[in-house]
């Protein structure tokens, strides 16, 4: 590289050795610094396991790839649903996410938010806000769950804003009592956390999860298996 | 000599130009700084919607696409086929940076050159010496680190760290704890190594300093016939090894190099006004012909 910084007056002598001794030091510097960004990436990767992307969010691995952290999905959003993530929340620092305790996504038909998007990350061209997977509602307490306790409160079904289809009521008999149970339907529920938002109890029965947390899949336990 | 808030560097400048003089540049850069910011965060304040998002990716009056290239450049590394708008808004900055300077970057807009400003302000005040030797390549290296980094685990790898993104979308969106890591460069910079992250560490600005290679605006020694060896200069400067081939050398005239900031603290300095800002092809007749200044 031609280094107008080299032109000085008395060019300093540096030794061979002392130039590979200076060279390896910076080096190692990198390759340090490599190896330590790396893992740390890794670790902060595995704590967002439980965030909530926007609608329209590629899966996990490339959203990380794709997203800038710049906020234009958090500006659009009209119902300040989303929030940039800072250090020690549940998402690597500066990615958009929500609660949905909170505020939960109000399915906006036009998706603003994916549309702002300015590197993909999101699908500006996502067509239909039922298209989004931000999560599946799972019922995770059967044990203080009003319904599962024989009384009627079905809010989650009420307020669910694809009533009928993402969660349904099933008239089922438990320990010889007639109850009806909210049934979430992982192909019809796109995560929004209405439900969630709006369950009765101190803490919800219901929650969005990350489908790979909320969800099973078919087929057999790999696990202890020879194949 | 008494207790004055001038710094050491400038106090030559400011008896021989008077005190404003000897802070033009200063006080433009801040104006600068803070108007940038200012711009970001009008819109959550106040609602009004120049510039939406933040430094790593904005739209400017709701068309014009802008994007941080070395952020751009690591999401390419890290797998991210680019879409139309991110392409335009990081070859939007790059261009600007190539007329204005690579890294004026740093010395103009970045948040955190206040916070290391004022630490090395502080340092001196407080009569600091300690000064861990840093290699100044060593920020290339953690640029090359991160992109090797971004590479490997797919993803956008110097965000999760950047103190200089977590400043500036932290003023912009909330800060959090981020500014344990604004606190941490703060001391790095008063305690350990005299300019220890601007001009040793940040690969933004790394990054911003390859640019700046072949940018046009440039600061020029342009009488250095009238240099007194004060060493001003060199005492404000942030990147010292910048002025000496241009002030001290027989070339050319211009600091060519991709480390300068162009923050024009050495014309603000100088009480003789050695120094001044032009541009990249600007000749001297008294200099040996422009073959010298091929960078």
């Amino acid at each position: 590289m031609a280094d107008p910084e080299g032109k000085t007056n008395k060019p300093k002598e540096i030794s061979r050795r002392e130039m590979i001794v200076g060279a390896s030091k910076v080096a190692g510097v990198g390759c340090l610094a490599a190896v330590a960004l790396a893992k740390y990436v890794d670790t902060a990767r595995a704590r967002d396991a439980q965030a909530l992307r926007p609608p329209g969010a590629l899966p996990e691995e490339e959203f990380l790839a794709a997203c800038v952290r710049c906020g234009l999905c958090v500006r659009a959003c009209p119902y300040d649903t989303l929030h940039l993530a800072t250090l020690g929340d549940m998402a690597p620092v500066g990615t958009p996410y929500f609660v949905a305790r909170e505020t939960p996504c109000f399915m906006c038909p036009d998706v603003p938010c994916a549309k702002a998007c300015p590197t993909g990350a999101l699908d500006r061209d996502i067509g239909n806000i039922r298209e989004a997977d931000m999560g599946v509602a799972v019922l995770v307490d059967h044990e203080n769950c009003l319904n599962y306790r024989g009384m009627h409160c079905s809010i989650c079904h009420r307020v669910c804003p694809i009533l009928n289809e993402a969660i349904t009521l099933e008239p089922q008999v438990i320990r010889g009592r007639k109850m009806v149970i909210p049934v979430v339907h992982s192909d019809k529920c796109t995560g929004c956390g209405t439900c969630e938002k709006q369950c009765v109890l101190k803490e919800a029965a219901i929650r969005v999860l990350p489908r790979k947390l909320g969800l099973g899949a078919p087929g057999r336990n790999p696990a202890g298996r020879t194949s | 000599m008494g207790f004055t808030l001038t710094s050491e560097g400038r106090r030559e400048g400011a008896a021989a130009k008077g005190w404003l003089r000897a802070h033009k540049w200063w006080l433009l850069r801040r104006l600068c700084q803070v108007s940038v910011l200012g711009i970001f965060m009008i819109g959550p304040m106040a609602g009004v919607w120049i510039m939406r998002g933040n430094f790593a990716s904005s739209e400017l009056l709701g068309t014009v696409p802008l994007a941080d290239p070395y952020i751009f450049v690591q999401s390419l590394v890290a797998g991210n086929p680019p879409i139309a708008i991110a392409v335009i808004g990081a070859a939007l900055i790059t261009a600007l940076y190539l007329v204005v300077g690579g890294r004026a970057y740093c010395g103009w807009v970045c948040p955190v050159n206040v916070v290391t400003d004022s630490a090395f302000w502080l340092r001196e005040k407080l009569g600091i010496t300690r000064d861990r030797k840093l290699d100044r390549r060593t920020r290339v290296w953690i640029l090359l680190a991160s992109l090797v980094t971004s590479f490997a685990t797919g993803t956008i790898a110097w965000e999760f760290v950047n103190p200089v993104s977590i400043l500036q979308r932290g003023l912009i969106f909330g800060i959090g704890a981020g500014w344990g890591i604004v606190v941490a460069v703060f001391l790095l910079d008063l305690f350990v190594t005299r300019r220890g992250w601007c001009s040793h560490l940040c690969p933004v600005g790394a990054f911003y300093g390859v640019i700046g290679r072949g940018s046009l605006v440039r600061v020029a020694a342009a009488r250095r016939e009238d240099c007194t060896n004060c060493g001003k200069c060199f005492n404000v400067c942030t990147e010292p090894h910048v002025i000496t081939p241009a002030l001290k050398g027989n070339g050319t005239r211009l600091i060519l190099s991709g480390d300068c900031v162009n923050c024009g603290s050495c014309i603000d300095s100088c009480p003789v006004d050695v120094f001044e800002m032009t541009q990249r092809f600007r000749t001297w007749p008294v200099d040996p012909p422009a073959a010298d200044r091929v960078s």
